[in-house]
């Protein structure tokens, strides 16, 4: 399974990953062979074999909505790139 | 004997006695982390001040008689788990100035018990690896040849415990992270059943696979371990709710009644011939202390288990590292706009191994590739699975191999991905059904050691406690010392 330049270009994309030309020419190569590995799992028959998302048998796992302490506001923005008066300072997300 | 070379329930008996103080015991392993980490590299952050302070409340408490086994014994814990204060990494450039607000369960429930914490401990970065060489800040060195891997991703609590830079240290392990290395550097590890010890504080990786666990010197501080860090968190939603036995009562010196079995996919093609030596002089040693083996078990979907997890494991994790953004926390590149400062501090926040599984995942979970890819490996992760399930009505443990080499050289594979992820071919399966599995020390293959892995259904770990321990006390292959002095050889 050969990947083109193209589809790394578009998959890099997608998860928002700034690549080199070095990274995207090197990452082709051996993602291809990689992928060639998961041809194995086309042997399988699976037509009647349900998916796994989790290996323990626990479904809806859910609390009551009671209003609990949180943290201090000063702990979480003391790891924060950039803020101001409390917020996360970020860059324009609309256009003008 | 030198006191960091101690295990926990040996220095606790001398703590309860009086004959050491939590002090003495402190500074003698820090002592040592100074006069060894130039050698192994261990350690991303020692955190000596926060030690001492540990070591002098343990000594309040021993003397009010309010001690646990673990108080005041020196521990390393992993960079992947949250400590409140102090610098958590991931080993990686994305989170090196990142200091959590919080302690994560497990770290909470050894305060509780007073641990003194050392420091954090070197990895793959976010996890990805099979050799520590992934890590964003330097290489970790074997003790037992310094020009070769520990393993990973737990590569520096394995080699801390091993040392005696920690008396004990907890990893993580999402594809073999605690056992593989474990093997690699003589030491017993235990990822446990999966919901067994709470997930809440670990950086996730591939949340459906992960579980921290002990790295410890013998069985019976990964049971004394085990009885803190497991049970029931509300906090981690994949928490299961299960009463924690005591599992020290698990050590038992005999396999009388056990039948265990022996899966000969895991005798892979290109396993080396040393290990296999080791591994089957193991299990006959087994049949002596009076387990009936069957060495012609099969698990036949056994080969599959490489490529589902490195479908699985990649997809979680894309989903996982979604959140490192630039936003709120971690290294945040300026950038041009909005996007371009993302995908730059992305693309220089992660390292290589880290940027190929977040492509692979993306992959086999975008649009067209989907149900050929993520969809179809976790159907055949049910046929895993139900594998294990229908050996486990026949038998009390299976017994593999940790891996199928001892520690390859340095650089030996690090360009090489799918040679990496071999590495770890008798361990993946464990994670993708959720077992437990525990490595104990087995023996050496060319002055290398050599683990062997004992695997159960879910929730049995007092079964491969048992057999570990009776293995353990018939041959002591644990107690060899790497000779660092000599150059590691």
């Amino acid at each position: 399974m050969k990947l083109s330049r193209e589809e790394v270009v578009h998959i890099a994309a997608l998860c928002r990953l700034g690549l080199s030309e070095e990274e995207l020419e090197r990452f082709q190569e051996q993602l291809s062979n990689i992928l060639d590995n998961f041809d194995i799992l086309q042997q399988v028959d699976t037509s009647d074999v349900p998916p796994t998302a989790y290996p323990i048998p626990l479904e809806n796992v859910v609390r009551e909505d009671e209003v609990a302490p949180s943290s201090p506001q000063d702990d979480i923005l003391a790891n924060a790139p950039r803020q101001e008066e409390g917020y996360f300072r970020v860059r324009a997300v609309l256009e003008q | 004997m030198n006191r960091y070379d101690l295990t926990i329930h040996q220095a606790h008996q001398l703590l309860k006695k009086r004959e050491v103080s939590a002090l003495e015991l402190t500074k003698a392993v820090l002592e040592h982390i100074a006069h060894v980490e130039k050698k192994v590299h261990a350690f991303v952050t020692v955190t000596a001040d926060e030690a001492l302070r540990q070591a002098a409340q343990a000594d309040e408490r021993i003397k009010s008689d309010d001690l646990t086994p673990l108080t005041g014994v020196p521990a390393l814990i992993k960079d992947n788990m949250c400590t409140r204060g102090i610098a958590t990494t991931c080993s990686s450039r994305m989170l090196e100035n990142f200091v959590p607000p919080y302690d994560a369960t497990v770290v909470e429930k050894l305060r509780d018990a007073g641990m003194v914490m050392v420091g954090k401990g070197n990895m793959d970065e976010f996890a990805m690896g099979s050799s520590n060489e992934h890590s964003a800040f330097f290489i970790t060195s074997n003790p037992w040849d310094l020009a070769r891997v520990p393993g990973g991703s737990s590569g520096g609590p394995a080699v801390a415990v091993s040392t005696g830079e920690a008396i004990y240290a907890l990893g993580s392990d999402t594809g073999g992270s605690i056992r593989q290395p474990a093997g690699f550097c003589n030491i017993v590890g235990l990822k446990p059943t999966y919901g067994r010890v709470s997930r809440f504080g670990l950086v996730a990786f591939a949340s459906s696979l992960d579980q921290i666990g002990s790295m410890t010197r013998d069985v019976a501080d990964s049971a004394l371990v085990m009885n803190v860090i497991a049970g029931y968190d509300p906090r981690d939603s994949t928490s299961v709710n299960y009463p924690v036995p005591d599992y020290t009562k698990s050590l038992i010196p005999d396999l009388k009644g056990l039948k265990l079995g022996v899966p000969k996919e895991y005798f892979v093609e290109g396993m080396q011939r040393g290990v296999e030596e080791v591994m089957r002089t193991a299990i006959a040693k087994l049949e002596e202390l009076g387990a009936t083996v069957d060495w012609e078990v099969s698990l036949s979907h056994t080969k599959y288990a490489l490529a589902a997890y490195y479908i699985i494991a990649p997809s979680e994790a894309m989903a996982n590292l979604a959140r490192y953004d630039g936003v709120k926390y971690g290294f945040s590149y300026e950038g041009k706009n909005m996007w371009d400062a993302m995908e730059k501090t992305r693309g220089y926040g992660f390292g290589p191994e880290v940027k190929r599984r977040i492509i692979l995942g993306t992959y086999a979970l975008s649009a067209g590739y989907y149900d050929a890819y993520y969809l179809k490996a976790q159907k055949v992760r049910t046929l895993i699975r139900r594998e294990f399930e229908e050996a486990f009505e026949r038998y009390d443990a299976l017994i593999t191999p940790t891996s199928p080499t001892v520690p390859f050289k340095i650089g030996e594979r690090v360009d090489d991905p799918l040679q990496m992820y071999l590495s770890d071919v008798c361990t993946l399966p464990i994670n993708i059904a959720g077992i437990p599995g525990l490595s104990v020390p087995a023996g050496f293959c060319d002055g290398l050691p050599v683990g062997m892995q004992i695997l159960g259904k879910p929730f049995s770990e007092e079964v491969l406690f048992r057999i570990g321990y009776a293995y353990e006390q018939a041959t002591g292959w644990g107690e060899r010392r790497p000779q660092l002095e000599k150059g590691g050889k």
